[in-house]
């Protein structure tokens, strides 16, 4: 039999590898990433799925208002999570809603990444006052909670989704900066970045080329886990009305929706939401506190 | 030591002042107050007194020199909504606050500490496995729904608790506080396990974690082998030496309950300093925003310049100087 000559692809690579082995073996890490999985095809298949478009005002009934789930008495196959107050299927909206919590989450934690690791890089490799100024700030910011810094921005910006982005990546971005700076400076002294200075390689190449690969692997565990958090926190400042606006609703804004119809026992309209950012999170964390196992050299 | 403080002390000042610029910074970028002060049906020529009255046809560099001034003389401003000074009002807010908060840390250490114990000391069993499954829901559900959840079980379902409000107070000391009678307690239970849980989550792995650490230490292995029984060699020689760490997250957590106090209180309309944020928010009292936030970066930097000093003290090992 002919050997086969060709160079193996990523895919391949990682399929024989040593998390890929470990993670067949965990349930935990296999689970984290089938809720991760049917999550990501629930809100790009997400209209496919409802019968409903929740935001089409045609589509709606007011007289289907305040359905209660299938299972409940007086609850219908058509609505299989009951409806709310505007008679809007609460499937349909927790759909639609993943989508926005889900995109906020991952684009805020791709800013995060993005000017995190590059100031980090920064303050790293040259030091000195800049290095200063970026890791004062990032001490300040660290002694204050997350969520009053976003809430804070949120009160001075006003709602929208690109709000919630720029306030999430102005809380997000510096864990990244902290890590990515301690890492560069252990980089900096080894022979590789030593060899490509003297060979006169610009300060840009060195840093994007040389450094940057060899300081990515611990931002991987940070950056799921952190997809987790921003949805969250995001859910946090759209209950209290400080999020994302009424025309675009994220899971926690649909909280907020079924809070104040709750004490009449109408209890789906807003438990249902809150399940799935549960879910979603859930999922999320399993796979980081797998990823954190798995890339932490000092447990091996 | 004596030196150390005071490099700490200048950090701390440095840090407050920062904040404030930030704080003046970020509202200045909410618009002009001026309209929340003066009747609606206003002349142009009255707005125009008011905002110099107000100082605010100032340049902005005044405005803050003014603003930084009026700090250090301890006038915060006063509400636009409640007609008070608005450090009175966070004042008189602070001891409702301060119960939920304090009673959800007891409640998430006295749980935690033994939980985690137990999952470190025996991470290979099915009900430590199950505990840190637990802990990550915990981690991962949003804390104000499950706040939600508790009311709809337990005030509007089975009519155990209250649902809202601080229910009757006394004052003791000055003082107000719901501790002294059973009816307040009940109006105190669910706000606190709601905040609880968070922070028992993540008490809870961060005390196992620790107890793995220690446990793999010689000094445990010599316990063991001179015979000493398991109960003391796990909390005489393991969490003892498990807990030094967690006086570093103290500041965090604190923080942490603090931040989300002000979602628990919302939904609870508890009459906290953290709902009344949120209610400062809603109505735009701008100076009541400053006033929470000044006032809160004061306690988070009060509590880490404590932390770090009581981590000096408590670890030898930890230079100072």
């Amino acid at each position: 039999m002919a050997a086969d000559t060709r160079e193996p692809s990523v895919f391949q690579r990682f399929m024989v590898s040593e998390l890929a082995h470990n993670w067949r073996r965990s349930a935990s890490a296999i689970a984290g990433t089938v809720i991760i999985i049917s999550f990501i095809v629930l809100v790009t298949a997400g209209p496919y799925l409802t019968a409903q478009n929740p935001y089409d005002v045609r589509q709606l009934d007011i007289m289907e208002a305040f359905k209660p789930p299938v299972w409940l008495e007086g609850g219908t196959a058509q609505y299989l999570l009951g409806t709310d107050q505007q008679g809007r299927d609460v499937w349909a909206s927790i759909v639609y809603g993943s989508r926005i919590s889900l995109f906020i989450g991952l684009v805020a934690m791709l800013g995060s990444v993005l000017i995190g690791a590059t100031l980090g890089l920064i303050a790293g490799y040259y030091g000195g006052k800049l290095d200063a100024i970026i890791m004062r700030i990032a001490d300040i910011q660290l002694s204050f909670p997350s969520v009053l810094i976003a809430l804070f921005l949120m009160s001075a910006f006003g709602t929208g989704v690109d709000k919630v982005l720029i306030a999430l990546i102005s809380v997000g971005w510096v864990v990244y900066a902290r890590t990515v700076r301690g890492a560069t400076l252990r980089e900096k002294s080894r022979e590789y970045v030593q060899a490509a200075r003297v060979s006169g390689l610009p300060n840009s190449k060195i840093i994007f080329k040389h450094v940057l690969p060899n300081v990515l692997t611990p931002l991987i565990v940070i950056a799921t886990i952190q997809v987790g958090t921003f949805i969250l926190i995001e859910a946090s400042l759209s209950f209290l009305g400080v999020g994302v606006p009424i025309t675009q609703p994220s899971l926690g804004l649909l909280i907020k929706n079924g809070f104040d119809v709750l004490f009449s026992g109408l209890w789906w309209i807003s438990v249902f939401p809150g399940l799935f950012i549960m879910l979603i999170v859930f999922g999320i964390n399993l796979l980081g506190d797998f990823l954190r196992d798995e890339l932490n050299p000092r447990l091996k | 030591m004596f030196g150390y403080l005071i490099k700490r002390f200048i950090q701390m000042i440095f840090v407050l002042w920062i904040v404030s610029v930030l704080v003046f910074v970020m509202m200045s970028f909410t618009g002009d107050p001026t309209y929340m002060m003066v009747p609606l049906d206003a002349t142009d020529e009255q707005i125009e007194q008011a905002r110099r009255i107000l100082g605010l046809d100032q340049s902005h560099l005044v405005q803050y020199w003014r603003f930084l001034g009026n700090l250090l003389q301890g006038d915060f401003g006063r509400s636009f909504v409640f007609r008070q000074p608005a450090l009175q009002l966070i004042m008189e807010r602070l001891p409702a606050t301060l119960e939920i908060v304090v009673l959800a840390m007891i409640m998430a250490l006295t749980l935690a500490i033994p939980l985690g114990v137990y999952a470190g000391a025996y991470p290979q069993r099915a009900g430590s496995r199950a505990l840190m499954a637990g802990s990550l829901v915990g981690i991962s559900l949003p804390g104000f729904w499950l706040g939600m959840v508790l009311i709809f079980i337990f005030a509007v379902k089975l009519q155990i608790f209250p649902s809202s409000g601080r229910g009757p107070t006394t004052v003791i000391w000055g003082i107000r506080t719901s501790l002294t009678s059973w009816e307040g307690f009940k109006h105190l239970i669910l706000p606190a396990i709601t905040l609880s849980v968070g922070t028992l989550a993540i008490l809870m792995r961060i005390i196992r974690a620790e107890m793995m650490e220690v446990l793999r230490q010689d000094y445990v292995k010599f316990a063991r082998a001179k015979g000493a029984a398991n109960r003391v060699v796990l909390f005489k020689h393991g969490l003892k030496n498990a807990l030094i760490p967690l006086i570093t997250v103290f500041g965090l957590m604190l923080g942490d309950l603090i931040a989300f106090a002000t979602l628990t209180e919302t939904i609870f309309a508890w009459p906290g300093i953290g709902k009344l944020l949120v209610d400062s928010i809603y109505s735009g009292d701008r100076t009541v925003i400053v006033v929470y936030l000044m006032f809160v970066a004061f306690l988070f930097v009060m509590v880490n310049f404590l932390v770090d000093v009581a981590y000096a003290l408590i670890d030898p090992r930890i230079k100072v100087a």
